[in-house]
């Protein structure tokens, strides 16, 4: 709550103003069963219509003056909610697009996605009706026990002990309520992993004639879910009949003693009848704080999740030049001695969030690699998945910092640069990297201002060309969310034009290019080797043929290099290789 | 919440979708029936009350010292009996809709698995998951909700508005008449509000929407963003679309936060009226001062499900929609069954051959143009060719997911239409290029294709695909749970699993999808020598880019755009000098 209120802060005025216009909204509309109790006890024995008319007229104005106020103030509580809820959200997004490696992973994509989705819809509705209901809900209540107070204190008394008891009757049971619910969404989410997991392995369901098993699985979780639903809902189902229970006991009472109390000439029949419609009114405050609790629980726990995001320390911030390391050579792209693991410490509740920034590759790490390219030279790195490969990249492009050793860029180390002028040296294609939506062109140029011909020449190079000049618009032609309109070939294809539009210092090509046939991929390797010659770049591959011919090549295996050098040395000397080699050439 | 305001969708076969919807309230007619009566029997008591307590406020009402206690008493606590009565019976009622409703939501979801369960496969092709899941996870609780609050509303509704008007006029004609005044007013109020906000929530719903997909796009690509710098940009983006999305939201819900003191201004105006009339008709002696009470809060009663009406009544409408959704997806058209007289197919020999096959995902688009192959027991078939030529269509093909437009496929001399579907599958044994893992141990991962496996036999096959000793790391070993889309193992691990559950399955035939593209290099060699131990005296089909697995087959087949462009030997291909060259020496260039 104190992290919302840094955001609300400065609409403080305007909440304050919304709560009082609200205050005088609902007492104006506490006073219209009292100005009704007044004309009926009092004018009406005078007997005078008009003084009849003059009050009932009365009565319709506070109604428009009461319409009037709320409206007022629920719009304006929408404003501050529109206002706050924008500005966490650009902050939000702001830092999860500013999240570092080891950040990312420990908060998780899906769950990132929903802190700035439902998250902030329920702090957003929380917001504009705590400044309303929050308001309307404690005056019903107060200000319904305090008329009938004034009213008749004896009578009163019986809301005043009733009040209470129902309040906490109702929090009791929301407070158990809550969890029940979280129980009936871990059901659904079985359900629909389930689901999930059987149209995705449909082929191997019915391949293995399976289908009577998963209906049994599935029977068992519907079941489960099922019967956590009735439980929560009968629970939360009891509130409003337990609550209209109680106020109607109090009602009965009220009109047991009321009467004892006219007999007694302590009070009027019109207070009896007034207090008939000031229930309805603390009935109404009673479940409306049942309703602020509710959200307020709700809101509390998006608030949380919000700040864990927005308020994480920035990491991986420039190192002041002092406390770099010094290049141990005159290589361009230098590892020296690194040894890596992505984070052991927080293995947290949510094992499936993991592993998905870095390319599913969580078990890897890197133990004490060194290897050093020269400017304009090429290293190829070839292993199994797992090995390691991707993780040289993440800490290349400083996306992690590896526990031991230095990484070098440029002569310099790498925590010596900001993080944008780090990236700016690298054209880069990741592992299942990504298109947005968008045209090719702002695909390709990516908020570069590159000039048109820097973006032919790029698809040209990357053997893009053909399809995209296939297209009427060119390299106008959309894209849509994650290039799903594109094959796999072409995708990588695009990809690879982006990564070498700008002419960049280092080329760094992740498994890029396995989508594409053989052919196409010698003619790319070309078409680089002919206009990018002055790149330093790095290429990491499964197919031997991608990578044999660049200047070295590193053979990665868990994480430590099995071979190093060139083609013809690797032949010689590392056995795995030589191995890899004749399985995939098929030279036995 | 967003939820709740979406559009109104309207669904297209009202009637039909209402009475199919109905049907699933069969089983619980008499229960239904016992409901109804309760609902009828509670809101007659409730509206007694307030008749109740009238009776005893104008026994009150005699004033100083002539109050007869024994009369307030009498009446005092008949109204007692009646809410409390009332309120017992509301929460039983309660109760039992919601075991109600839940129980068809969960013979719903049942229905709806079931049905993906004698779907074709090709149905999973052409749909999103996401779609199916939503109609399961969304649609059927939207259904459920509106039966559990809706139906119990709508005979409240019912019985309170006809109760309360009976009441009202009973208790005076003449200010039942004023009172009256307020419903068309609400009704023509809620109409109007409904065709100014709707297309504003519905705005806001999609401006929502955008906003979702931007976020999801933009951050699940989040590294790109970073190595290009891009940041900038792309939270310049997200200004415009968040300042879109908060626009939208204060356009819709201010309107929308209109709606309740509105309807508080019409009910507090029909209360000054009723105070005024009621005020003169007493001044002319033609109502008790007790009545005016009992009048006002029949008036509250009866205007309060006016008000609900029209939500009601959306709630209705999306609730159709959705059960509409759930039905389409239950009248799709279920695999073919198996032949009249299909035979069960046992101890296969293996023998296949396709003969003038042609097939095509959509009429007219023919994918593969009267192929014809011949494998012959314990033979080794290779499919290559590049990304999108059609290579896993014949793997369709073969184990039936998929049925031959014209020609026909026969096993061991026979057409395998004539055999159960259930006992061809289990003749193939198959490893995917997508490994799937489901969320369970890594016993019941390996064992899945087997019934009553042994661990003994389990055990054995993960040490024939050299992922015993992984396993045996894990501190709970076979026991270990694997998260959904294998989270805690990689890719790799999971691909070897779906070896040992291949390897114990045991099968005459065997399909292998480029099995072998993502297994390590260190024991690549071993997992090919056990997997050329599991080809042993079985019919193959490999899809593979490995080119010493297709150097060893008795005949590759070469695709091109979903034709077959040449098939022969390694040999013979190399000889004709065709594609099949040119593929296999670009990879030297």
């Amino acid at each position: 709550m104190k992290f919302l209120w840094k955001y609300l802060r400065k609409y403080a005025p305007r909440m304050a103003m919304v709560m009082s216009i609200k205050l005088s909204g609902t007492v104006l509309e506490l006073l219209i069963p009292y100005v009704m109790e007044h004309l009926i006890d009092h004018v009406v024995p005078l007997q005078s219509l008009p003084k009849v008319l003059l009050w009932g007229c009365g009565m319709v104005l506070l109604a428009v003056c009461v319409r009037m106020l709320n409206v007022r103030a629920n719009r304006l509580s929408i404003l501050t909610a529109k206002e706050s809820t924008f500005e966490i959200r650009r902050d939000l997004f702001h830092t999860a697009l500013h999240l570092s490696g080891k950040q990312m992973d420990q908060v998780g994509l899906p769950s990132l996605i929903s802190r700035l989705t439902s998250d902030s819809y329920n702090v957003q509705s929380f917001i504009q009706s705590v400044q309303t209901i929050g308001i309307r809900a404690p005056i019903m209540l107060m200000g319904g026990i305090a008329i009938t107070l004034t009213m008749d204190r004896g009578l009163a008394s019986i809301l005043c002990i009733m009040a209470p008891i129902m309040i906490v009757l109702v929090v009791c049971i929301s407070i158990r309520g809550i969890p029940l619910y979280e129980r009936v969404q871990r059901g659904m989410d079985d359900i629909v992993r389930i689901m999930r997991e059987n149209i995705t392995g449909i082929r191997v369901v019915k391949a293995l004639s399976k289908e009577e098993y998963e209906k049994n699985r599935f029977h068992a979780a519907n079941r489960t879910a099922t019967q956590r639903d009735i439980l929560a809902s009968i629970v939360m189902a009891l509130p409003g009949p337990v609550v209209t229970l109680f106020l109607n006991v109090g009602l009965t009472l009220v009109v047991i003693i009321g009467a004892r109390r006219v007999n007694d000439g302590l009070t009027q029949p019109g207070v009896i009848l007034a207090f008939l419609t000031y229930f309805n009114m603390i009935l109404m405050g009673v479940m409306g704080l049942n309703r602020v609790f509710m959200m307020m629980s709700k809101a509390n726990a998006s608030a949380k999740r919000i700040q864990q995001v927005v308020e994480v320390p920035e990491d991986l911030l420039p190192l002041p030049e002092s406390e770099c390391a010094t290049a141990p050579d005159d290589g361009y792209l230098i590892f020296d001695h690194v040894t890596f693991r992505y984070d052991a410490e927080d293995h947290d509740e949510n094992p499936g969030d993991h592993a998905r920034f870095a390319g599913e590759e969580r078990q890897e790490c890197l133990s004490d690699i060194s290897f050093s390219v020269k400017k304009g030279g090429s290293l190829g790195i070839i292993g199994a998945t797992g090995s390691g490969k991707t993780s040289i990249i993440n800490l290349l492009m400083r996306f992690y910092d590896p526990q031991k050793g230095h990484v070098f860029v440029g002569g310099k180390d790498v925590r010596a640069y900001t993080q944008d002028d780090l990236h700016r040296k690298f054209g880069v294609v990741f592992q299942n990297d990504v298109l947005f939506a968008d045209t090719i062109r702002e695909n390709i140029s990516f908020g570069r201002d590159l000039e048109e011909e820097s973006l032919r020449a790029a698809t040209k190079d990357a053997m893009a060309w053909d399809f995209v000049e296939a297209y009427d618009e060119g390299l106008d032609h959309a894209s849509v969310i994650h290039g799903a309109n594109f094959s796999g070939g072409q995708k990588q294809r695009l990809l690879i034009s982006r990564a070498l539009a700008a002419h960049p210092d280092i080329l760094i090509l992740d498994d890029s290019s396995s989508a594409l046939d053989y052919r196409t991929d010698a003619r790319l390797r070309q078409a680089i080797d002919a206009h990018h010659a002055a790149a330093t770049s790095v290429i990491i591959a499964q197919r031997i043929s991608s990578i044999m011919n660049l200047d070295e090549i590193i053979v990665l295996h868990e994480g430590q290099i099995l071979g190093k050098g060139t083609h013809a040395e690797l032949m010689e000397s590392c056995p795995v290789y030589r191995e890899l080699y004749h399985t995939q050439m098929g030279e036995v | 919440m967003a939820a709740r305001d979406s559009i109104m969708r309207k669904p297209k076969d009202t009637r039909g979708t209402f009475r199919r919807m109905v049907s699933y309230l069969g089983p619980f007619r008499y229960l239904m029936l016992l409901i109804f009566a309760l609902c009828i029997l509670s809101n007659l008591l409730s509206l007694l009350g307030p008749n109740l307590a009238g009776s005893a406020i104008n026994e009150a009402a005699a004033g100083k010292g002539k109050v007869n206690f024994d009369k307030v008493s009498y009446f005092a606590m008949r109204m007692l009996i009646c809410y409390v009565a009332s309120s017992l019976l509301t929460i039983s009622i309660h109760m039992l809709m919601v075991r109600i409703s839940k129980t068809v939501a969960n013979r719903l979801r049942q229905d709806v698995f079931n049905k993906l369960m004698v779907l074709p496969v090709g149905y999973f092709d052409r749909h999103q998951s996401g779609d199916i899941i939503s109609r399961v996870s969304y649609d059927i609780d939207v259904i459920s909700t509106c039966m559990a609050t809706d139906v119990v509303s709508i005979l409240t509704s019912l019985v309170t508005v006809i109760g309360s008007l009976v009441m009202m006029i009973s208790i005076s004609l003449p200010l039942s008449a004023v009172a009256l005044i307020t419903v068309p007013a609400s009704i023509l109020y809620t109409t109007r509000m409904r065709k100014i906000t709707q297309p504003r929530f519905a705005k806001r719903s999609k401006n929502y929407g955008i906003m979702n997909g931007f976020v999801e796009e933009m951050l699940s690509g989040q590294k790109t963003i970073q190595a290009y710098a891009y940041e900038n940009r792309v939270d310049e983006k997200f200004d415009h679309i968040n300042t879109d999305a908060a626009q939208a939201y204060y356009d819709a819900d201010s309107y929308g936060v209109t709606i309740g003191p509105t309807m508080g201004f019409i009910n507090n105006l029909g209360l000054s009226l009723i105070a005024m009339f009621g005020s003169i008709l007493y001044m002319s002696g033609l109502i008790g001062l007790g009545s005016i009470s009992s009048f006002v809060l029949y008036s509250r009663k009866f205007s309060g499900p006016i008000n609900e009406i029209a939500n009601i009544i959306n709630e209705l409408f999306s609730a159709l929609a959705a059960a509409e959704r759930v039905f389409t997806l239950l009248d799709e058209k279920e695999e073919v069954a198996d032949r009249e007289n299909a035979r069960e197919l046992r101890d296969a020999k293996g023998n296949v051959e396709l003969s003038h096959v042609s097939f095509g995902y959509d009429p007219g688009r023919t994918i593969l143009h009267d192929l014809s192959l011949r494998a012959d027991s314990g033979k080794l078939i290779a499919i290559v060719g590049p990304t999108g030529a059609g290579k896993t269509t014949i793997i369709n093909l073969l184990m039936r997911f998929y049925d031959v437009d014209s020609g026909q496929i026969l096993v061991d001399g026979v057409d395998h239409r004539d055999y159960t579907r259930r006992s061809l599958r289990g003749a193939y044994a198959m490893v995917l290029q997508d490994t799937w893992v489901f969320q369970g141990t890594i016993f019941d991962n390996i064992a899945y294709g087997k019934e009553n496996a042994t661990m003994e036999e389990v055990v054995a096959a993960a040490k024939a695909a050299h992922i015993h000793p992984f396993i045996m790391r894990l501190p709970d070993g076979y026991q270990t749970v694997i998260h959904e889309d294998g989270g805690n193992i990689s890719k790799g691990q999971k691909q070897l699993m779906t070896i040992a559950r291949a390897i114990l399955y045991d099968a005459r035939m065997l399909i292998l999808d480029e099995a072998t593209s993502n297994v390590d290099t260190s024991t690549e060699r071993e997992i090919q020598r056990a997997m050329r131990d599991l080809m042993k005296d079985k019919t193959c089909f490999v899809i593979a880019h490995r080119l010493s697995t297709i150097q060893n087959a008795d005949r590759i087949l070469v695709l091109n755009h979903g034709d077959v462009v040449e098939q022969g030997t390694h040999d013979t291909l190399m000889k004709a000098r065709g594609f099949y060259y040119q593929l296999y020496h670009a990879q030297f260039e």
